[in-house]
């Protein structure tokens, strides 16, 4: 098949100064693209406005097909629970009654662990929950892992916020519109997240590798000390994150770095909560911090 | 709905002749913003690419040249690739075909399909280099499969695009 001939005008004057026009145009719309994105990447919340349109104009559609997903989603799971509700029912009581006994213990740790804390003068900060919501949709077909909110700088969320879920750390918050927030996920390579090991207090540093896990590197050892099955979370040094924040399971040991996978499954939380940014010394002013150790508050900065 | 109805000498507005390619790229672009997925990697296709080069392949008088720029921005806001990333990648694609257009004067299914594969790898990469430029991101290798797939869909998307011409047309 021959293609049409509109692109050879022949004689006419007309015809080929407005092909002609065309070509300037274009070449102009690729150099002012390339403007843009050079502005866009020095600057991530750059064109804030035309983001938060976007992500508004999508909002609605978004959740709506949200809500259908997550009910047909789970019909799986409440159709096995009631054929397995008898011998679920059995296992249901046996692991009560064995909860409850720990509940107590428990208990009776939490109570001796504020009588220690006020000993030590150390004041427990609220958790600095800002607002509540969902995860609505991602960038799915960006390299850029980054995930919607349905809520947004109407509710007081702001960019730099960190955001968990109650299984553990999701990201932070990148650029906010009225009702919509950009969230960079954890498991971004532009996600940098202080951690510790939770059963030593090992220091270490998260960061995504865009494939669903993220790799933690020790800070100050020469040889990895993580093991698969460890559990890292956040260390609160350098600020944004709160301590004590779940982060990742260890999975296995390639080379020198760890491999862990997130235990907030983006894909499955029900809820989020974005949280408001954490400062260190207001939290507890601690002269005694390693200077060497602490990452600078922006470490995690894109 | 009458069972017969005249298909010659239809009435359509300009509206509907040049809406219709133009708002189903846009539909293209939004369509992963409306997806309720949460993804782990990305893996899903260029929509909005795919629309415009199915429109290409099949009518290539269609687009004029500068229409990768409006477009590109709108797919850029709706995509979560830093502004100006399809913008510049369209118009480069719509560049090369027509420089392509002038050098091979023949074109058949298999040619179309070539052309707009070779246009899909190029515009996966630049995005995902641009994305890395950025700071962003994760490894190459994670946009095979978004690469594959849009390979693989894009006869889909051309007779989508030949429907949606039947309707367009007078």
């Amino acid at each position: 098949m021959a293609p049409p001939s509109s692109r050879r005008p022949g004689y006419d004057r007309k015809a080929q100064y407005g092909l002609f026009a065309t070509y300037v145009i274009a070449i102009v719309g690729a150099i002012v693209s390339l403007l843009l994105l050079v502005v866009s990447i020095a600057d991530p919340a750059g064109f804030n406005a035309l983001r938060a349109a976007g992500n508004e104009i999508t909002r609605p559609v978004a959740a709506g097909l949200r809500a259908l997903v997550m009910g047909v989603g789970n019909i799986d799971e409440q159709i096995a629970a009631y054929i397995n509700a008898g011998s679920q029912n059995a296992a249901l009581r046996r692991q009560v009654d064995a909860n409850r006994t720990k509940l107590i213990e428990a208990d009776a740790i939490r109570q001796e662990n504020i009588r220690l804390k006020s000993l030590l003068r150390l004041t427990e900060t609220d958790a600095g929950t800002v607002a509540a919501g969902h995860l609505i949709n991602s960038t799915a077909s960006s390299a850029a892992r980054v995930a919607r909110l349905d809520i947004g700088s109407g509710n007081g969320v702001q960019s730099g916020m960190p955001v968990r879920a109650p299984e553990g750390l999701v990201g932070r918050v990148l650029r906010t519109g009225p009702n919509t927030a950009d969230v960079l996920l954890l498991v971004d390579e532009g996600n940098v997240v202080p951690v510790r090991r939770t059963t030593d207090n090992i220091p270490g540093i998260s960061s995504g590798r865009g494939d669903g896990t993220v790799e933690i590197r020790a800070l100050n050892t020469e040889r990895n000390p993580f093991k698969p099955g460890d559990i890292v979370v956040t260390s609160g040094i350098g600020g944004i994150y709160r301590p004590n924040i779940p982060v990742a399971i260890v999975a296995r040991l390639q080379g020198d770095r760890a491999i862990a996978i997130p235990l907030a499954n983006p894909g499955r939380v029900e809820l989020i909560v974005v949280q408001r940014p954490f400062r260190p010394e207001e939290a507890a002013p601690r002269a005694d911090a390693p200077a060497g150790e602490a990452p600078p508050a922006n470490a995690s900065a894109p | 709905m009458p069972r017969y109805d005249n298909r010659i000498g239809r009435r359509r507005t300009r509206l509907h002749l040049w809406g219709t390619p133009v708002l189903s790229v846009m539909l293209g672009s939004m369509l992963v913003a409306i997806l309720p997925i949460v993804a782990q990697s990305p893996f899903m296709p260029p929509a909005g690419l795919m629309m415009l080069l199915a429109w290409r392949v099949l009518r290539p008088e269609i687009w004029p040249l500068w229409i990768g720029f409006p477009l590109g921005l709108f797919d850029d806001v709706m995509s979560g690739q830093p502004i100006g990333s399809a913008g510049f990648v369209w118009t480069v694609i719509l560049l090369a075909l027509d420089i392509e257009g002038q050098r091979h004067f023949w074109r058949d299914y298999w040619h179309g399909w070539f052309i707009a594969a070779l246009a899909l790898t190029f515009a996966v990469l630049a995005g995902w280099a641009i994305v890395h430029l950025s700071g962003h991101g994760g490894a190459l290798r994670l946009m095979a499969p978004q690469l594959v797939l849009a390979i693989g869909l894009f006869p889909f998307v051309v007779r989508l695009c030949a429907v949606l011409d039947r309707w367009r047309l007078p």
